[in-house]
């Protein structure tokens, strides 16, 4: 507790500091390369026939996701608080880049957790982070995968609490990380609402966002919160199907329950034990999800919903084809629910799909599950 | 309920000695080893014993009780099975103080109907869940209480959400037993001492159960500086391993908790004999360090 106290109290005086804002903002525009473009999807809308879809195009940014808006964030946290080392647990490995290009920027030790399964999955993005001098421990509790990451990050946070800041990836865990992550990340859905504004004049009818943890959904989802009139929707990850027992939709399947320091909805057994995640998205296989999406499902100001692996990357190839533009697979899930509902939209509605990162990582899972050998 | 820890804390202290708190992992390798295990411990010269409930993602422990919990949960470990050990356990042994300690998850979901998995329904939301929660944590408390638990150790739930289950610990009579930290600062402390019962569980050494050992210069200091905040008995554990490491804690402390040098030594040996064999030879060298 003590460790998170700290955080907390050092992100209520940076809020309030100016200073803070203004480097903030000075690393959004000259290193990520914000704000990053809402482009109209032109052949996607023509294809589907309804909807005119915009891609708010996160994967243009440094490093290749959203995941770097929140890295920027709390590494100038961690400067703040002094703190000489950075640790991270990653998933699919994108946070785990983002993190470790972090720690180039501002000189600072990095160590990844990453679970063993997902470090052979993921072998680019590993060799990403060695590159940017980060160290890169597997893990080999558990599952293998990203919770297990978490576990052996927060380890090492309670060993080595004096001198390390755990970066922490999407918005779960404990308070005040949630809370944290949702407002750096807050800078998507406030660009989107001025750029949509310049390009139509208006609000956006619809927001469409995967969710693992839900970083990158409830970045683009906060600004919109009081506006009723906006409709948004949280595209799970189904894996082999809801009813299969191999996918990630902790919402749509999980029940109550506390992991990390946060309750939320959790796949989990009937003795409370947690239960693997599965997505041919490594980044969304987390067995949980961020506190405040649990909160937006059960207010039903969000509506979540799912894609399955199948869908998913159908969408990928489809995407690719039509735009020109390769997305990750976290992505794919939400495009492929929009390729679900576009058609049934009349062409003045305006939806708005975050397309949160790039797909060069996923190349190689891709080429497996269409049986491409490359 | 009469209080076994109170009343082993006080003879103990007539005595001039220190408890021993022996940890086993409920379960580990299977029911009918840790019941024979929970049988012998008394004799052996435990004090209070301490069982893990085990958890699949167990954040505070190092890989020796991550793999006790592993191979528990393999051999199909629930809170409700442990309740049983601790139940068959209490026939024979009237006094011995027992200790579970685990995650909120297991105990915030003990009893819980399964979930309802159909497309159209789900379980329980999130806003009614504070009336699931209750549900849970209201049945774990008086199921264990009746079973002759005495205190319970939640690692993952701190003073500042233990409304969750404080209504339940009080009128079921469980202690809370609390974990204290070298990074506990005096402006925690208060808040920490208030919080507990029973005791107070001083973690020697900043990080997860298993690490190395405390300097005990150190710890002794931390030690005299707690009993400012508190009037429990103070129980020292993580990294002690030996006899020696014992007798050398026991001159400041309450009591000693050895874990993962007993946990090492079940995960090592091979059948339910030579684990009762070896852990409680193990145990009885420690208690004789007392």
């Amino acid at each position: 507790m003590p460790l998170i106290l700290e955080v907390e109290r050092a992100y209520d005086a940076a809020k309030a500091d100016p200073e803070f804002q203004k480097e903030l903002d000075y690393y959004f525009t000259h290193y990520i390369g914000r704000p990053s473009p809402l482009y109209f999807a032109s052949r996607m809308t023509a294809h589907c026939g309804g909807a005119k879809i915009y891609f708010k195009r996160d994967e243009l940014n440094h490093t290749g996701a959203h995941k770097i808006n929140n890295c920027i964030g709390q590494g100038l946290l961690a400067k703040r608080l002094g703190k000489k080392r950075i640790i991270a647990e990653t998933g699919a490995g994108q946070h785990g880049v983002a993190t470790a290009t972090v720690c180039a920027l501002f000189g600072l030790q990095c160590v990844v957790y990453m679970g063993a399964k997902d470090i052979e999955r993921q072998a680019p993005n590993v060799f990403r982070m060695k590159l940017l001098g980060a160290e890169v421990v597997p893990v080999h509790s558990g599952s293998k995968t990203l919770k297990d990451a978490m576990n052996e990050a927060l380890r090492d946070w309670v060993t080595n609490v004096e001198n390390t800041f755990y970066l922490i990836g999407t918005a779960a865990g404990p308070h005040p990380y949630p809370a944290l992550v949702r407002d750096f990340q807050s800078i998507i859905g406030h660009e989107v609402r001025e750029q949509l504004h310049a390009a139509e004049g208006r609000l956006p009818d619809t927001l469409v966002a995967c969710i693992g943890g839900g970083s990158n959904a409830i970045g683009l989802f906060h600004p919109f919160i009081e506006e009723s009139s906006v409709k948004m929707i949280g595209v799970e990850a189904a894996g082999h199907g809801l009813d299969s027992g191999q996918h990630a939709a902790s919402i749509s399947r999980g029940q109550p329950g506390v992991l990390h320091g946060a309750r939320s909805y959790l796949l989990q057994d009937e003795n409370g034990q947690v239960q693997d995640a599965h997505s041919i998205s490594a980044g969304l296989d987390y067995p949980g999800i961020g506190p405040e999406h649990a909160w937006l499902h059960d207010s039903k100001r969000v509506q979540y919903v799912s894609a399955t692996d199948d869908e998913a990357l159908a969408a990928f190839q489809t995407i690719s084809k039509l735009e020109g533009i390769i997305p990750a697979l976290e992505p794919a899930h939400a495009l492929a629910h929009v390729l679900k509902i576009a058609p049934k939209l009349p062409k003045a509605h305006l939806l708005v799909v975050n397309v949160c990162g790039r797909g060069d990582k996923d190349i190689f899972t891709v080429a497996k599950a269409l049986g491409v050998e490359l | 309920m009469s209080d076994r820890i109170e009343k082993t804390f006080a003879k103990l202290r007539s005595e001039k000695r220190a408890a021993l708190i022996p940890f086993i992992m409920g379960y580990d390798p299977d029911a009918a080893t840790t019941a024979a295990l929970l049988d012998a411990l008394p004799g052996a010269g435990a004090n209070i014993i301490e069982i893990g409930m085990p958890f699949s993602d167990p954040m505070a422990d190092g890989p020796v009780i991550q793999a006790a919990g592993k191979r528990a949960l393999a051999t199909g470990a629930t809170v409700a099975g442990i309740l049983e050990l601790v139940r068959g356990f209490r026939k024979k042994h009237a006094d011995v103080p027992i200790i579970l300690m685990g995650y909120f998850n297991p105990v915030y979901r003990y009893g819980l109907p399964t979930p309802e998995r159909s497309l159209s329904a789900k379980a329980g939301s999130l806003q009614q869940s504070s009336g699931f929660a209750q549900a849970g944590n209201e049945k774990f408390c008086k199921d264990a209480a009746a079973a002759g638990v005495d205190g319970i150790i939640l690692v993952d739930l701190p003073p500042e959400e233990e409304q969750e289950i404080r209504p339940y610990l009080d009128s079921s009579g469980l202690k809370l037993i609390r974990l204290v930290a070298p990074t506990s600062g005096d402006a925690r402390l208060p808040l920490l001492a208030k919080s507990a019962s029973g005791f107070i569980y001083y973690i020697s050494v900043t990080g997860i159960t298993g690490a190395k050992a405390a300097d005990t210069g150190a710890l002794k200091t931390k030690i005299e500086h707690l009993r400012q905040f508190t009037k429990l008995p103070i129980a020292v554990g993580f990294g002690i391993k030996t006899a020696a490491q014992v007798k050398e804690v026991s001159a400041f402390s309450d009591a000693v908790v050895v874990g993962s040098a007993l946990v090492d030594i079940i995960g090592k040996a091979k059948g339910k004999e030579d684990i009762v064999k070896s852990s409680i030879e193990f145990v009885r060298q420690l208690a004789n360090a007392l």
